[in-house]
């Protein structure tokens, strides 16, 4: 992940590269409802791509029609340059984790490991040490001889993970894959993931609800809604430059303004909100009079007790602390402004308290103050 | 947080106002429960266990020309003494005539064939059942069970009708010309085992549908998804799963096939020999009440022990994980 980003590295931005994924304007409609609407979408070899939304915007539809389990009421899907119309889920180069994990029951934890190997036609010995192999990964090696109704929600998880990284198909589709483990054994295995992604070279698509997962995890995210693709980009760009106020509210926590632009520059544009005028160092297309919003993400305000000196070119205003939420590393502020605009604003604890009380408290004067490259300005 | 707040799982000190209230209701619960528990158990008993003790009883009678045709066990004498006459000769009996063990061999032979064709049969009937749309279902659910709003008797009669030498069936195919001479059905063995799968169909089928039905469809998809073709997919997954559906429709079919009475005997004829019409005949025409209850006890054994047998095996399996 980290290094110098090159084409490489960054298929998506290369026109001359071929998707390893596509999906073609794909439809799926369960009755009248429609669960998965008009997407178009590329994915890349080797990459590690989050399906982010609420629940029940169509991740795991998306995901069983790229399995097979579900037909497209429209559109294509190709699969490294094959047309899947046609091709069955038990042909396509694909595995799947379950969401709902759907591990044999009467087979034992070994045995639902093995099933997709033995489908297969590997030798005995070598599934054996495949077997072992992934069993050491999820941490699952002592309890090889046990059926799924004798371990518990994290073992299972583990489990159907495994079932679905041991044959080391092409494209791996995971939904929810780490949702039921606990912090460690999470963290751990998406190294892994990222890991097995990084040497064998197999692509991902993942459906999380976990946004630092999401974050942490991918090489780009698609956030969904209502079965709709809000934006698809890089962590960084979901994150500092969402296209929508969909994205913004859903990934992390902003602020959000109802604002009219005043001035309309080609590097800059000043808008009217409820805080006041504030100038923002952007060059979108809008025109003046125009009725947009704006976004303003809590760790991106500088809090500063009344009085103190701030950052000079900054937009400031003054607010008055309501409400404190310590949370051991940082605290969330909520400020209210002109008495009538709460603010949130959040601030690293950098140093430990003199006396059993933070440095700024409730019911004090402080400064809010932010670059003006800061604030993001939606028009949707 | 603080630690003072009263824990709701805590034993409280002494027995508070809502203590006693739980109490009270956990006692009700408590005799609730017996009470549900009770009535299997009583039912069993009166219904099952006391008639069962009965017949053992007059087992080990010595049949007589009285009403009733068999000895008393217990006898008071004038003295007051109690005497308990145990005839065991029945038993005895029913082994050394080669009558009884044949019969009983041969309707062993019958139920397990029957309940062999009408697993063949059913299962196909209850997969395609659950596979089809939801009116479909309920319209072919109806027809599996409709059968049963007409008397079975009647069922069995029309059967002869249709199988007789100058039935249905021969007079059709001698009318198209596809045979010359009638076919013998009626009085055969296949008639019997025709009337045997058609009639107890349905209690291969039910289980095996609610068993089918229960099937998480998403283990299919698991399975497709690593690579099994449809056909592997239902003898690895589908079929080991249903395993109790078809043990319970295969027990649900054999114990009364093997002691059936009526479908031998009426589409069987003399020709087909079941311990059933054994029973019969040793009942009502030799009246040896004595003989033909031994010849139920030992039924009763020969199907139950192998059944014992079985759940142990079953259990055993298990816990052996
Ligand atoms: N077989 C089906 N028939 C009818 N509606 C369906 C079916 N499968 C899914 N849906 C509907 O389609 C929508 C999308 O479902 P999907 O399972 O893709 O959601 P999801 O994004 O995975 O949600 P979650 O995060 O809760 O798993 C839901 O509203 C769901 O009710
Ligand atoms: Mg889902």
């Amino acid at each position: 992940m980290a290094g110098v980003p090159n084409l490489a590295d960054t298929p998506w931005l290369d026109p001359s590269s071929e998707p390893f994924i596509r999906l073609r304007g794909v439809t799926k409609k369960f009755g009248d409802f429609t669960a998965v609407n008009n997407v178009d979408l590329d994915i890349y070899k080797g990459e590690l791509f989050c399906l982010l939304g609420g629940s029940g915007c169509g991740k795991s539809t998306l995901l069983r029609m790229l399995a097979g389990f579900e037909v497209p009421t429209s559109g294509r899907i190709m699969i490294d340059g094959v047309d899947m119309s046609d091709v069955p889920a038990y042909e396509r180069p694909t595995n799947m984790m379950f969401q709902s994990y759907a591990l044999f029951p009467h087979m034992t934890v070994e045995k639902n490991i093995a099933y997709g190997l033995k489908q297969e036609g590997v030798a005995k010995s070598e599934i054996a040490d495949r077997v072992d192999e992934v069993l050491g990964l999820v941490e699952l090696t002592d309890f090889t001889k046990r059926k799924p109704d004798q371990l518990s929600g994290g073992q299972r998880q583990r489990v159907a993970l495994a079932r679905a990284l041991v044959k080391k198909p092409k494209l791996l589709l995971l939904d929810e894959p780490l949702g039921a483990l606990d912090k460690r054994l999470r963290e751990q295995t998406q190294f892994e993931l990222m890991n097995i992604q990084d040497q064998v070279g197999i692509t991902f698509v993942v459906v999380t609800h976990d946004q630092d997962e999401a974050m942490t995890l991918s090489t780009r995210i698609a956030v969904m809604d209502a079965g709709n693709f809000q934006q698809i980009g890089t962590p960084t760009e979901i994150y500092e430059f969402p296209e929508s106020r969909f994205v913004a509210d859903f990934i992390g926590n902003a602020n959000m303004l109802d604002a009219r632009v005043t001035e309309a520059g080609t590097d800059h544009v000043t808008v009217e909100t409820a805080l006041g005028t504030i100038r923002t160092e952007q060059g979108i297309q809008v025109q003046e009079g125009q009725k947009v919003y704006l976004a303003l993400r809590p760790e991106k305000i500088h809090l500063a007790k009344a009085g103190d000196p701030v950052h000079e070119g900054n937009m400031q205003v003054t607010g008055h602390v309501e409400d404190i939420g310590y949370m051991g590393d940082m605290s969330v502020y909520k400020v209210l402004v002109n008495g009538e605009t709460m603010i949130e604003v959040t601030a690293p604890n950098l140093t430990r308290p003199k006396q059993r009380s933070l440095a700024i408290t409730w019911d004090e004067e402080v400064v809010l103050s932010w670059h003006s490259n800061s604030p993001v300005l939606l028009v949707r | 947080m603080s630690s003072v707040a009263a824990d709701p799982m805590d034993p409280a000190p002494g027995p508070t106002q809502a203590g006693l209230g739980a109490r009270i209701s956990r006692q009700l619960q408590a005799s609730w429960k017996l009470c549900v528990i009770a009535v299997p158990y009583a039912w069993m008993l009166i219904f099952f266990l006391l008639p069962f003790f009965i017949v053992f009883k007059i087992s080990l009678a010595e049949p007589l020309i009285a009403a009733p045709p068999f000895s008393a066990l217990f006898d008071l004498t004038e003295e007051g003494i109690v005497t308990i006459r145990i005839i065991l000769d029945n038993f005895l009996f029913i082994f050394e005539d080669d009558l009884y063990i044949r019969t009983y061999l041969n309707s062993v032979k019958i139920s397990t064939i029957s309940t062999i064709l009408c697993l063949l049969v059913g299962y196909p009937i209850a997969y395609g059942i659950v596979r089809s749309g939801e009116m479909a279902r309920k319209l072919l659910l109806m027809a599996i069970i409709l059968p049963f709003w007409t008397s079975f008797l009647l069922r069995v009669y029309a059967w002869m009708g249709l199988l007789a030498d100058k039935g249905t069936i021969n007079n059709l195919l001698i009318s198209i010309g596809i045979i010359d001479e009638p076919i013998r059905m009626l009085y055969t063995d296949f008639a019997v085992y025709l009337g045997i799968v058609y009639t107890y169909l349905p209690f291969m089928v039910l289980p095996l549908y609610a068993n089918l039905e229960k099937l998480d469809s998403s283990l299919n998809e698991a399975a497709a998804d690593l690579g099994a073709k449809p056909i592997g997919i239902f003898f690895t997954v589908t079929l080991p799963l249903s395993i109790p559906g078809i043990v319970a429709g295969s027990l649900l079919v054999f114990i009364p096939a093997t002691g059936e009475y009526v479908i031998p005997d009426l589409l069987g004829g003399g020709n087909v020999q079941m311990i059933g019409r054994v029973l019969y005949n040793e009942f009502h025409q030799n009246k040896d009440w004595p003989v033909a209850s031994a010849v139920a006890i030992a039924l009763l054994f020969l199907l139950v022990v192998p059944m014992m047998i079985y759940q142990r095996y079953q259990a055993k399996e298990a816990e052996k994980v």
